[in-house]
């Protein structure tokens, strides 16, 4: 059985073009770009690359970009980094839709002392600008609000509440795990300060990310040790990591176009399709202001987890936002903050594409999901006879 | 991925007994929409007595699904009498047990059960009635049910139960009064247990008793409302009084006064000391 792998903002497939231009790097040119041989500090160059190419997708100078190990570390350096480099604000701004890397990060400062506030959103996912204006005061240090939502693929206007929060002399971080190379961007005509992003959300392996720092912007060591990054981010590069993200990035920044147009277009097909053959079933979040490649879309009447284990059946990878799958008894926090209903929550299935998608693979799915809905729903006793 | 026994996932995708029996001589509801999973059983009997034929409808996960459908085969051919006598282990073992956080999976088919043969004594005038006193507001379980499956499952911790009945699994306001069902009903094994950290200290200084309520706070009661959108900030301490003030979803709960009696004020009792009282700060206004 073939999988058709529609859970690309949980991970991505490694481009077949990133892991051969790793693959050098493992037993051949293994080198630390610390070291003072030829044999070492050749790899240095490798890791330039890399940064151009990554600064090349987000349209910044080369050295405004850290390498990192994850999207995590980049928020958990960008949040604590950018804090601790102004010690006499005390106020955080966030969002209540955040991924967990912020999320608990910021609810962690309360120990120390920060007030935190959590913005809410409306029904489809969306923030108020105006409630953002309120809450932004003298005493606000920092603002993290992500680019792109993780289970939903709503954006928010990142841009926009750049301006705000940088005019209100706050720094602005944006968590972009999931809009970085679906998303064009140009860092250099922007306000946002900070930027993270994780390698393996953009078929590049996992245990690489990086954070964008705009030139100026405070920010203290996260990581302590050696001098790597600029003596930003200690730690030994990971080099086939970094060299990976680069030319992921590389490829990223030559298909967003695709992405747009294709998976787009694969991604409407599935969704329209689903809503007309299987009644009572909704979509997640705002249609205009999404990424390109997620749907999230509500079963009325049965259960999530249900639903993909049936779709497993066939091959096809999904994930949902209910409470079954997340080993905790509530559904998804995000569409809980969006108001969506509890039946509606825990009957969501989140399909999110890449390239690698083809037709048929939509096809096939939606074939098979009406059947798997109408299943469910012949053992529900919500479901009148 | 949740390690699932072959036995359940073929109850899952090709379940036994689906349906509706019309005029049943016993019918069970339980669970709800809201709650996650919801299961419907109907049974009739044969002319000695004996269920002759069982059907169920669920709302839920794949366990939730292939418990129930298990349920209604075991009990086919069973007096009332012996169906009474299920518990919610034989079912989870008929299906080769079930991972521990989907417990309450079998306990909802011994509910649905149980509340069907009432309704079959009752001649099906008798829907099923919650009995006990509510302790989880967000799962609506009660004493009785909680105090049930610590005793049926031998259950020593809140996550145990919470695991069993979904009790505490909500905002976690009520894992204190679960702590004390548990020490009710279990008695001497729990206090075999080591004491959980931070641990209580006999002998305080001001400074470390401050110390001890802010950490009490950070780790013990703020997660729990965090989980509903609430939070609490310390504001003074004063000799054994705690003040306190309630922020976000907590400042407009209508249940902060419980909030207060039975999660802040038992948590500070447990884990700092049985004379704190503490009390809300009176002029809360929003930061």
């Amino acid at each position: 059985m073939e999988t058709i792998y529609f859970d690309n903002n949980a991970t991505t497939k490694v481009a077949e073009q990133v892991l051969e231009e790793m693959r050098p790097l493992f037993c051949e040119l293994y080198g630390n770009p610390s070291s003072m041989h030829t044999f070492g500090g050749q790899i240095g160059r490798r890791i330039r690359k890399a940064r151009e190419q990554v600064a090349a997708l987000l349209g910044c100078e080369p050295t405004e970009i850290i390498f990192t190990s994850c999207g995590t570390e980049s928020d958990n350096a960008a949040i604590k980094g950018a804090l601790a480099a102004i010690p006499n604000k005390q106020k955080v701004i966030t969002t209540r839709v955040e991924h967990p890397a912020i999320l608990s990060t910021c609810r962690d400062l309360e120990s120390s002392g920060y007030t935190v506030v959590e913005l809410g959103v409306d029904k489809q996912g969306r923030l108020d600008l105006d409630e953002l204006e309120q809450h932004l005061d003298d005493d606000t240090a920092l603002v993290t609000i992500m680019h792109a939502n993780n289970e939903t693929g709503v954006m928010f206007p990142v841009e926009k509440i750049a301006r705000l929060v940088t005019d209100k002399g706050a720094v602005f971080h944006t968590d972009a795990v999931q809009a970085v190379g679906k998303i064009p961007l140009n860092l250099s005509t922007s306000r946002i300060d900070l930027l993270s992003l994780s390698g393996h959300k953009l078929h590049a392996p996992k245990g690489v990310g990086a954070l964008y720092v705009r030139k100026g912007t405070r920010l203290s060591s996260f990581m302590l040790g050696g001098h790597q990054e600029s003596g930003r981010r200690a730690g030994t590069e990971n080099v086939p990591g970094i060299v990976g993200l680069g030319k992921a990035c590389e490829l990223a920044a030559q298909n967003i176009e695709a992405e747009n147009s294709r998976v787009k277009t694969l991604r409407d097909k599935l969704e329209n399709t689903i809503l007309e053959s299987c009644p009572d079933c909704r979509v997640n979040g705002d249609p205009e202001n999404r990424l390109p490649n997620t749907t999230n879309i509500s079963f009325e009447y049965i259960e999530g987890e249900a639903i993909l284990l049936m779709l497993d059946k066939y091959g096809i990878c999904a994930s949902s936002g209910s409470a079954c799958t997340s080993g905790s008894l509530e559904p998804s926090h995000i569409l809980r903050a969006m108001g969506v209903p509890f039946t509606a929550a825990h009957g969501s299935i989140r399909f999110s594409l890449s390239r690698y998608n083809t037709e048929d693979e939509i096809d096939y799915t939606i074939k098979k999901m009406p059947q798997i809905v109408n299943r469910l729903r012949d053992l529900s006793p919500f479901v009148a006879e | 991925m949740w390690e699932y026994t072959d036995k359940l996932k073929e109850y899952f995708f090709n379940p036994r007994n689906v349906g509706e029996i019309e005029n049943a001589d016993g019918l069970g509801e339980v669970g709800s929409l809201a709650c996650g999973d919801a299961l419907r059983l109907t049974f009739k009997l044969d002319d000695d007595g004996r269920i002759e034929d069982a059907k169920f409808k669920t709302f839920g996960c794949a366990s939730a699904i292939a418990t129930s459908s298990v349920l209604t085969e075991m009990i086919k051919g069973m007096t009332i009498d012996e169906a009474a006598k299920v518990t919610n282990k034989e079912i989870a073992d008929f299906l080769g047990g079930l991972p521990e956080q989907k417990m309450h999976c079998s306990v909802m088919g011994r509910e649905a059960l149980e509340a069907a043969i009432e309704n079959c004594r009752s001649g099906g005038t008798k829907k099923h009635e919650i009995e006990g006193a509510v302790v989880c507001t967000c799962f609506g379980v009660t004493d009785i049910e909680i105090e049930r499956v610590i005793r049926e499952n031998d259950l020593t911790t809140v996550e145990q139960v919470t695991n069993y009945c979904k009790a505490g699994g909500g905002c976690g306001g009520c894992q204190g009064e679960i702590e004390k069902i548990i020490e009710k009903a279990q008695g001497d094994k729990i206090k075999e247990q080591p004491a959980p950290a931070p641990g209580r200290q006999t002998k305080l200084t001001n400074i470390q008793k401050i110390q001890l309520i802010q950490q009490t706070i950070n780790e013990q009661i703020r997660p729990a409302l965090r989980a509903d959108g609430g939070n609490i900030e310390l504001i003074d301490v004063e000799g054994n009084k705690v003040i306190v003030a309630f922020r976000g979803m907590c400042a407009q709960c209508q249940l902060a006064e419980f909030t207060m009696r039975d999660v802040v004020e038992a948590k500070l009792r447990e884990f700092v000391s049985q004379d704190i009282v503490v009390e809300e700060e009176t002029d809360s206004a929003q930061s």
